[in-house]
């Protein structure tokens, strides 16, 4: 029988990680992910947890040191948030070029300066183009079912790439839920151990990422998008196994609500996803056709869904980061696969931790719904003080 | 043990892409020869990574990881863990890194791993520069020598790695030199027989980078030991021990030889030769005078 608890986000995801038996979990303390590690670490050393605990000295270590572990034939696993994920970005490049399916839950958080430990999304975005699967969660039970299925994922022989599973730093994070947390052996049964398609064997010596000419290294390259491209129906698939064995369902690579018939529809990733649905409720009832698409896969990236939608509804994506000198990230990804003469207006919000309560999600709507939106805009942006 | 007494496997082949007189290889044969095939090794950026040769062949006869510059302890400890959770506590954890990914760019995630106490042999071949790269100057170069970022000769000495390692109070540390490959063997199957965190540096004569003729490379490397520029130690559970030249230097049992006999042969000192230079030789002289007097001292704690 599955157990339902209360607790964090942080929490529930290092529960799935315990459930996942990773090998060797090596992590860095850096504030919204403490609670996983703390609670990883407590679980390792009372005797719950089997894993090699490795306490690095720096972000730049734990993704070498599960780099190095997945290496070695075994389930790998960190967490980090922030500038903790930015000290990694050369290592998460090492990750997905060497295809080794080290999982990463990350703590979305702004990035300094000045310090803000509040969330955004700028911190993983920025890591978009390192060869890591990006995934974004909205629920309590969406991160726990998503850890399990990241390593799944990670580890399909078809796929041998990364996976980072996000939420959001303090909405999520630090906020107690309800949740379910799986038999292990009903686990187990989803999960199944994990088989290498390489490791370092002293019995069969290989060199793994020596040097390689020009000659190769675009086929390599190219070999990495066939397995992103592959992992769009894997994921749907999985998720959908999931569904049959567990119950727990957030979508495929988009969660759609009230979709089908919506002329407008917001864009977005994490939790202005689910706190959307109540302002979409609200402008229903008013008899606007609207709904919500929250992309939770990232990367790859669900362009064939998007394309789609934007053939029949008008698109308000609202984003909680920016790329400086060109505007909101998942807007422009949008854009880039919406199909000729698509509306699409875009909203920047909720930078640096500040709210967008289903009340402000309305406001853009409305605002899209009315006419008086532009084509990109800042919402809630005070003036110069 | 003698040379020819030295297992007959080899674990860095023939072919591989070092250039002739290469001190990393002709160390990494010792030190490889003393491990064994149940061995694992990381290797970061460094001229190893090129000696490997080309994918998709490889020079090497045991599993090698090739890491970023900076990460190599890191990628070792991940190793050393993952085995550990296979039930493999046996497997020799090898890093083989230059001096820039021990002194420079690679020392913080070696020092977290040394005082992790992980179980594995850290080895440092120092050539006292960024040789890959085309000889830049790195902590490790001495005072005077000329590289391309120092053009006219480093102004500053070099840190001393290994004095850093003993602060760690790790089993075991060892400072051994591509010359002495009997010391050398001792050297690496003592660290093999130690489970903790093991240090070793081994001094590298590099013919392009100290601009010394090729086939003069292991006589460079006995020049560095018998003048006192380099010296051969360990150091097990804080109990210091001279090896080689080095122990009857240390007991005044041996002058060191004029320093000026090791740097003329070298081009990267061949400015120090030139009048208007004769305080730099003195600092030098000046500089091994104190370095000495602190092996006496250090000694004589670690006993």
């Amino acid at each position: 029988m599955p157990k339902e608890i209360i607790d964090t986000a942080n929490h529930i995801a290092a529960e799935a990680v315990r459930i996942a038996k990773p090998g060797v979990v090596a992590a860095y303390p850096i504030t919204p992910q403490t609670t996983i590690v703390e609670k990883i670490a407590q679980m390792i050393e009372t005797g719950k947890m089997k894993s090699e605990f490795i306490c690095v000295e720096s972000e730049h270590s734990a993704m070498t040191a599960a780099i190095g572990a997945s290496a070695s034939g075994v389930r790998s696993y960190t967490a980090t948030s922030s500038h903790g994920l930015l000290l990694m970005h050369e290592m998460l490049t090492w990750a997905g070029m060497a295809r080794l399916p080290v999982v990463m839950t990350n703590i979305n958080r702004a990035v300094g300066p000045g310090w803000n430990i509040w969330c955004d999304l700028n911190d993983a975005l920025a890591q978009r183009d390192t060869g890591w699967i990006q995934i974004y969660c909205a629920y309590p039970q969406e991160i726990f079912d998503t850890t399990i299925q990241a390593f799944k994922l990670a580890e399909d022989k078809r796929i041998s790439l990364p996976v980072m599973v996000n939420h959001e730093g303090f909405i999520m994070s630090h906020t107690s839920m309800p949740a379910k947390i799986y038999d292990e052996a009903e686990v187990d049964k989803y999960l199944p151990k994990y088989n290498p398609n390489w490791k370092l064997d002293p019995q069969d010596p290989l060199s793994h990422g020596n040097l390689i000419s020009p000659e190769h290294y675009t086929e390599v390259r190219n070999d990495m998008q066939k397995s992103f491209d592959a992992a769009k129906d894997i994921f749907v698939k999985n998720a959908e196994d999931w569904k049959k064995q567990f119950g727990s369902y957030f979508g495929g690579m988009i969660e759609y609500y009230m979709c089908d018939d919506a002329q407008y529809v917001m864009v977005t990733l994490g939790t202005i996803g689910a706190e959307g649905k109540v302002a979409v409720d609200k402008l229903r009832k008013e008899g606007h056709k609207v709904g919500i698409a929250r992309i939770r896969m990232f990367r790859p990236f669900p362009t064939e869904e998007i394309e789609k939608l934007s053939k029949k509804s008008t698109l308000i994506v609202i984003d909680r980061a920016i790329s400086p000198g060109m505007g909101g990230i998942v807007h422009s990804e949008v854009k880039s696969c919406a199909a000729p003469g698509t509306k699409i207006f875009g909203f920047i919000a909720g930078l640096g931790g500040r709210d967008v309560t289903y009340g402000d999600i309305e406001n853009m709507i409305r605002k899209a719904i009315e006419g008086k939106a532009k084509s990109s805009e800042w919402y809630d942006l005070k003036e110069a003080q | 043990m003698a040379i020819k007494d030295l297992p007959k496997d080899e674990y860095l082949l023939k072919g591989n892409a070092a250039c002739p007189g290469c001190p990393a290889s002709q160390a990494l044969r010792v030190v490889l020869k003393a491990l064994g095939q149940n061995t694992t090794m990381v290797v970061p950026a460094c001229c190893t990574a090129v000696i490997q040769g080309i994918y998709p062949k490889s020079a090497f006869n045991v599993p090698l990881m090739n890491i970023a510059f900076e990460a190599a302890a890191a990628c070792a400890s991940g190793i050393k863990a993952g085995y550990k959770a296979q039930g493999n506590d046996d497997t020799n954890v090898l890093v083989w890194a230059g001096d820039g990914g021990s002194y420079d760019i690679g020392f913080q995630a070696l020092s977290g791993a040394a005082e992790r106490g992980t179980d594995m042999i850290f080895i440092c071949y120092n050539n006292q520069m960024y040789s890959n790269t085309g000889v830049q100057r790195s902590g490790a170069t001495p005072y005077g020598a000329s590289t391309t970022t120092t053009w006219t000769g480093k102004l500053e000495h070099n840190k001393d790695l290994s004095e850093i390692m003993i602060a760690h109070h790790i089993p075991y540390v060892a400072s051994a030199c591509v010359s002495y490959p009997e010391d050398l063997y001792a050297k690496v199957q003592k660290a093999k027989s130690i489970r903790g965190f093991k240090f070793i540096e081994i001094l590298a004569p590099c013919p392009p980078g100290w601009r010394f003729p090729m086939e003069s490379m292991v006589e460079q490397g006995r020049l560095a030991v018998e003048s006192g520029m380099w010296a051969l130690y360990e150091v097990e559970n804080d109990k210091m021990t001279f090896t080689g030249p080095s122990k009857g230097i240390l007991e005044g049992l041996r002058q060191r030889k004029p320093v000026v006999e090791y740097m003329k042969a070298q081009g990267r000192f061949s400015h120090l030769f030139k009048p208007g230079n004769e305080g730099k030789m003195k600092i030098i002289e000046q500089h091994l005078d104190v370095v000495w007097d602190r092996y006496r001292k250090q000694s004589s704690c670690l006993k």
